[in-house]
């Protein structure tokens, strides 16, 4: 078995990151997953969250990215994530906090005027993706 | 017979024109590459989204109640078809090869005795079409990624489309686009994408026997009703990215066209200019000396 999974984020304008890794953790949608090498064929579908790359010794994070939701892949030596939309997280949080929390606000009126149920799917999906980012904002105080 | 500066006028007027459509032959290019980079890196998002639909669609296959996004109305009476041309003209056959293929594809659908809608992506396709069939139409995009295309503008008419078809505004889409084949081939493309087809080669390899056995997260149905929307805004994406580059391809290869032509009709011009100017010459010397004759 290899010691490293072959780890591809690809978002549909590009292909993001494309290397041999040897721990990734995906935000699942139920519940966040570590994937080692040989990890068991799944197909999981990914909440909005950070993904976690891992240097070798599995201890330190050497890289985290932010995807706004898609769709994770796993083979025994393949991890693929289908993003939506991924930011890697140093590039994330420099953007406007401000801005970040009137769009939530924004949103959470628009969930209120909403008229339809497929209406109010796609503003609850944007709420969600805010939201996230935020979250990681609150993180990056400590 | 024209005025030797009536001629003057006429060259310093096609100047102007072949300076202009040179500037836009170079800006179709620059364009060109841009377009086809994007293109490009948009490919392995929808390779890698095709083998995981695949694998997902044969274990999904066969069982009633699929999504109808895979499995269709059951029916095939309204087909409606989008059709993608650009905002602009001044790019030789583009639009309107993609126009006359759509004509033929309403008239062959309609006499089969279906209904047709139309959807169209692009001006110039509107244009053209409401002048036939203006009662066809349903709705229509302008604009789309004017600055640079994004997957926002593909998500904006997927969800047009999804909203219709929930309706159940029509049975079956198709998309009419010209595939970017090279700067200077275009090539008209039907492709069907409501409902999902597999493509064969995929359907294939899902087959065999080293295809492994997934696990689903949360489940097939719910992971499967949220991969096929998205599909469908996958494949309008690198539909409009191979239209946006053939558009520029066929740009380019129309205003080089234009360019040499003016250049030729430069050339011509300036022939019978020179004639006329000797001729006049000539005419004032017979005058000159016959006068000089005479006295």
């Amino acid at each position: 078995m290899a010691d490293k999974v072959e780890f591809e984020l690809v978002s549909p304008e590009k292909l993001l990151v494309s290397q041999p890794v040897t721990m990734v953790v995906v935000p699942g949608a139920e519940g966040a997953l570590g994937v080692l090498p040989g990890h068991a064929p799944m197909i999981v579908t990914v909440k909005p969250g950070v993904i976690d790359i891992y240097g070798n010794d599995m201890v330190t994070v050497t890289q985290r990215i932010f995807v706004a939701g898609g769709f994770c892949e796993i083979t025994a030596d393949r991890v693929t994530v289908l993003a939506e939309e991924a930011t890697d997280l140093e590039a994330l949080r420099r953007q406007d906090k401000g801005g970040l929390e009137k769009q939530i606000a924004d949103l959470s009126e628009d969930l209120e005027d909403a008229k339809s149920d497929g209406e109010r799917h796609a503003v609850e999906a944007k709420l969600a993706i805010a939201q996230a980012k935020l979250e990681l904002f609150g993180q990056s105080v400590h | 017979m024209p005025s030797l500066k009536d001629i003057r006028n006429r060259i310093t007027s096609v100047k102007s024109t072949q300076k202009i459509t040179s500037a836009l032959k170079m800006v179709a290019a620059s364009k060109l590459r841009r377009a086809q980079e994007q293109a490009e890196a948009g490919r392995p998002y929808a390779v890698r989204m095709g083998r995981m639909l695949a694998s997902l669609a044969a274990n999904v296959a066969g069982g009633p109640g699929g999504p109808r996004l895979m499995t269709g109305t059951g029916n095939d009476q309204v087909h409606l078809l989008v059709v993608m041309t650009a905002d602009r003209g001044l790019a030789g056959g583009f639009n309107s090869s993609i126009v006359r293929a759509t004509k033929r594809q309403i008239l062959s659908l309609q006499a089969q005795g279906k209904v047709v809608k139309l959807l169209c992506v692009g001006r110039k396709g509107r244009d053209l079409l409401r002048r036939e069939f203006p009662s066809l139409i349903t709705a229509s995009f302008e604009e789309v990624g004017k600055k640079r295309l994004s997957y926002a503008d593909a998500d904006m008419i997927t969800a047009k489309l999804l909203e219709m078809f929930e309706a159940g505004e029509f049975d079956i889409a198709t998309i009419i686009y010209n595939k970017f084949k090279s700067a200077i081939t275009q090539e008209v493309t039907l492709q069907q994408i409501i409902p999902f087809a597999a493509p064969q080669a995929a359907a294939e390899v899902a087959d065999a026997s080293v295809r492994p056995v997934y696990e689903f997260e949360p489940n097939e149905e719910s992971i499967l009703a949220d991969l096929l929307p998205r599909n469908v805004a996958i494949q309008i994406y690198s539909a409009l990215l191979e239209s946006a580059a053939s558009f520029f391809g066929a740009q380019m290869t129309a205003m080089d066209n234009a360019t040499r032509n003016a250049g030729e009709m430069i050339k011509k011009y300036t022939l019978i200019y020179n004639r006329t100017r000797q001729a006049t010459i000539t005419k004032e010397l017979i005058e000159i000396i016959s006068g000089a004759e005479a006295v």
